[in-house]
């Protein structure tokens, strides 16, 4: 709506359009890479069979299910608890406090820790300590541990951009508090929670020295969550790294990897959409 | 507005959690290094002649240099192109490519960081190496990591440009603003919370990459005289010896790992100190 | 159809109560799949730790084993050769893989050699130097050469890539050509075989040693790199089998005392015949002593 008002401004917009353009084509680069070396090796055989012969044969079935698993125990102890603090810092935190400054900084310091530090120590803490072992519910607790800072970071930012008059609105009708969250406050800020929800997701899906330590290698379908699973991005690694003639396999995998990405992702904004609609029409 | 005994007391339970854990990992990591550093004492990681733990010799110095080049040229690299693409997407981009645009970014923040190093290794670093041999240096990484970060930073700048009130936009307008005056002097600063907030996440996550440096940035212990030279980050060491390590060698590596947590600290307090300015 | 009543709850709020069926459906299939995940399971285990060397073979060898014997099910998990030892010891685990010899301090625990594997020097295929001496390559790590011209190559600054410290491939290398890692002046520091390779693939200059099985794949499968003779003897598994090739590591499985159970099954197993192909197409070369 702003428009291009002299020569200067047409300038920018050029500028502008040019780097968006250059920083397109890097990643679009690698993706084309990947997807040149993968496809020849994806079928629908690639989906349904188990990895043979070190990853080199067969396919991915019981990783993409291990990958699932695991995201799913991350997110269900991220959404409560993530969605619990930011609330927390955004309804009942001055936000110059000296709780919202150590709460938020110590947020950002998780941020910075190394992944293969998030391995050791959910090794130490869920797989020794509480004894559970390589399983599901080491990677995935582990997982949640490192994704809480973005997810908290990126709905906080969604939460606090509530417009002021809606929490005018709800005192005056003298809503009680937990109803202006779940009516009016979360529907608001669904979009930017939904982001989060989606950030934080890729951030999982992406981790890989987190999961060799705590979900560990197992190719095997597992029995239950208190079994070990291999995650997609700990087979890339294993077939490009350390199996010879496993490269192929690896840039398929990667493209099923993108792929169950641009899935969850498109569910992720169809449900909250269906959520928001839902709280909306009564 | 009246509250619920249940409902703040369940979210602030909540909130302490979070910050509980990382006082967990502190822990831990204190817990592993403490032995080695009640041995040698802390001076040692910084007077060592050399980073060579089979013959207890533990110098960081290089390694924590290379951590730190590494995440700020990655950062000053990535924050005007993400500030930049996410601008682009929001003001002038038609709204189909810059949906486009947006699913490709929260596609890259998915892709793990073997496949960027991996591409790396096969791409970036031959092409370095016809400039100058051997190619896997400091540059490699960084470049690396700016591509790695970048999408998030773009993200979470693209939320908080979402997030300026109507009203602003209207405003200016009203007032013959030219588009990119607009940005400047309205969008971006009202935006600068959530922008800084977005792009210190991601320093921290350029600080705690291993993967990708691991394979693009030559491991090579030493202090870096040009772009051009192998470095080796604290991370990246942390994964090369950890799982040969034994006894004391796995002690330094605990070490090493605490002592990036300080890094990162120390500037989160840096960014969270610029931050206050601003709003003072 | 979602039926929405609208009811006042003693907050005064408007509460939704919706009666959606499919909302139901989702969540009593969400709790069953998730307690379903959530009962441990009760076959027998064997749980191996360790190199990431032997790692892939290890998971074919317990995949075979498993069909022969339903009952039990193999974990095979990384962590490294020191891990693997470690483990072990503490009883974190049944069996330890190990892609070295054991060590002075580590005799309280036994052996069982599976496998074997060669080391080998490789050099980018563009590059005209065919043949370097033993002293030559010593020169070259401890850069006192730095250039292929001296070898009778192009004017250009070679690149020296050696393994990081700790991995048994580094230790074995350094035994053989009698340096220490002090002395060692690398461009260059890689974690895995593959690595290795594909900083030769990129690099014309560069020179690197890897696993034989590892080189000997690529090289036959169309990857510019050569390997490179040892001491006059060609790099190659035949020659590593034979024993004549003078840069070989055990691969081994790792006990704290006499295996017992499914470790001595699992183990006779690996070292019989029936696992021989299996190892080779791991590109290693099986133990034939056994």
């Amino acid at each position: 709506m702003l428009s291009l008002t002299n020569r200067r401004d047409r300038l920018y917009a050029l500028f502008i359009w040019a780097m968006a353009l250059i920083v397109a084509a890097v990643p679009l680069m690698m993706l084309w890479d990947l997807l040149y070396q993968g496809v020849p090796h994806i079928s629908l055989d690639f989906l349904l069979h188990d990895p043979i012969d070190a990853g080199r044969q067969g396919g991915v079935r019981s990783i993409l299910i291990s990958t699932v698993w695991i995201l799913g125990v991350c997110l269900v102890v991220t959404l409560p608890l993530g969605l619990g603090c930011a609330l927390y810092l955004n309804e009942f935190v001055l936000p110059r406090s000296r709780s919202a400054h150590w709460l938020g900084l110590s947020l950002d310091i998780l941020s910075g820790v190394p992944s293969i530090i998030f391995g050791l120590f959910g090794y130490t803490l869920f797989a020794v300590y509480l004894g559970m072992g390589f399983s599901i519910f080491s990677g995935g607790l582990s997982l949640a541990c490192m994704v809480l800072p973005l997810f908290i970071r990126t709905a906080e930012q969604a939460l606090r951009a509530c417009p002021i008059s809606y929490r005018q609105a709800a005192v005056a009708l003298n809503i009680s508090h937990q109803g202006f969250i779940r009516q009016i406050l979360l529907p608001s800020a669904s979009d930017g929670v939904a982001v989060a929800i989606i950030l934080s997701t890729g951030r999982a899906l992406a981790e890989t020295a987190v999961l060799i330590f705590t979900a560990g290698y197992v190719t095997r379908l597992p029995d239950s969550m208190w079994d070990s699973g291999r995650s997609l991005s700990v087979h890339i690694y294993d077939l490009a790294m350390n199996v010879p003639g496993g490269m192929d396999n690896a840039s398929a995998t990667a493209i099923v990897l993108v792929a169950l990405i641009i899935v969850m992702n498109s569910s992720i904004l169809f449900l909250i959409k269906r959520w928001k609609n839902k709280i909306q029409k009564t | 507005m009246r509250s619920n005994f249940w409902l703040f007391n369940s979210l602030k339970l909540a909130a302490w959690l979070s910050a509980a854990i990382l006082l967990l990992i502190l822990f831990f990591l204190v817990n592993e290094s403490l032995p080695l550093i009640q041995r040698i004492g802390l001076m040692r990681f910084f007077t060592d002649e050399s980073w060579h733990p089979l013959s207890e010799l533990y110098w960081l110095v290089p390694m924590l240099l290379a951590s730190f080049y590494m995440a700020v040229g990655a950062v000053i690299l990535a924050t005007p192109l993400g500030v930049l693409v996410a601008i682009f997407g929001h003001y002038y981009a038609p709204e189909v490519l810059a949906k486009f645009y947006r699913a490709l970014l929260e596609l890259l923040s998915g892709i793990p960081s073997v496949v960027f190093g991996l591409w790396g290794m096969i791409v970036i670093v031959p092409w370095i190496v016809q400039w100058m041999p051997p190619g896997a240096s400091l540059l490699a990484g960084i470049k690396v990591l700016t591509i790695m970060i970048l999408p998030l930073v773009a993200l979470t700048t693209d939320a908080a440009l979402k997030r300026i009130p109507i009203t602003y936009m209207s405003a200016a307008i009203a007032m013959g603003l030219s588009r990119w005056g607009t940005i400047r002097r309205i969008s971006l600063p009202v935006a600068f919370p959530g922008i800084l907030s977005g792009v210190v996440l991601q320093s921290g996550r350029a600080l705690g990459e291993t993967m990708a440096v691991l394979m693009v940035s030559g491991n090579v212990v030493q202090i870096p005289s040009s772009l051009f030279q192998p470095v080796r980050t604290l991370t990246a060491n942390i994964a090369l010896e950890m799982s040969y390590a034994m006894g004391e060698h796995r002690l330094a590596l605990f070490c090493s790992g605490l002592l990036l947590l300080c890094l990162t600290i120390a500037l989160v307090l840096l960014a969270s100190y610029i931050n206050r300015n601003q709003h003072a | 159809m979602p039926s929405t009543t609208v009811v006042k709850d003693k907050n005064n709020d408007i509460k939704t109560n919706i009666k959606g069926e499919n909302m139901k459906r989702v969540l009593s299939l969400s709790l069953i799949s998730l307690l379903w995940g959530c009962s441990p399971s009760h076959t027998d285990k064997l749980i191996l730790t360790g190199s990431s060397t032997i790692a892939p073979l290890a998971v074919e060898l317990a995949y075979a084993f498993e069909q022969l014997h339903p009952e039990v099910e193999i974990d095979v998990q990384m962590g490294g050769s020191s891990r693997g030892i470690n483990d072990v010891r503490l009883g974190l685990s049944d069996i330890g893989m190990a892609s070295r010899e054991l060590k002075p301090e580590e005799q309280d625990l036994q052996a069982h050699t599976v496998a074997y594997d060669g080391i080998t020097i490789i050099l980018n295929s563009e590059n005209p130097v065919t043949k370097i001496t033993d002293e030559q390559v010593i020169a070259i790590y401890t850069n006192q050469i730095n250039n292929w011209s001296a070898l009778g190559g192009p004017d250009q600054p070679i690149t020296v890539v050696n393994k990081a410290e700790g991995h048994s491939t580094l230790e074995l290398f350094l035994h053989y050509f009698k340096i220490k890692n002090t002395q060692v002046i690398p461009d260059a520091v890689i974690g895995d075989n593959q690595q290795g390779i594909k900083t030769v693939v990129g690099n014309p200059w560069a020179i690197a040693y890897v696993s034989i099985g590892t080189a000997e794949y690529e090289s036959q499968h169309k990857q510019p790199i050569k390997l490179l003779s040892l001491g006059g003897i060609e790099a190659s598994t035949a020659t590593v089998k034979t024993g004549v090739f003078p840069l070989s590591r055990p691969l081994n499985f790792v006990t704290a005392s006499t295996p017992s159970g499914w470790a001595k099954e699992f183990i006779d197993f690996s070292q019989s015949v029936q696992a021989h192909s299996l190892i080779i197409n791991q590109y290693f070369i099986p133990n034939d002593a056994q």
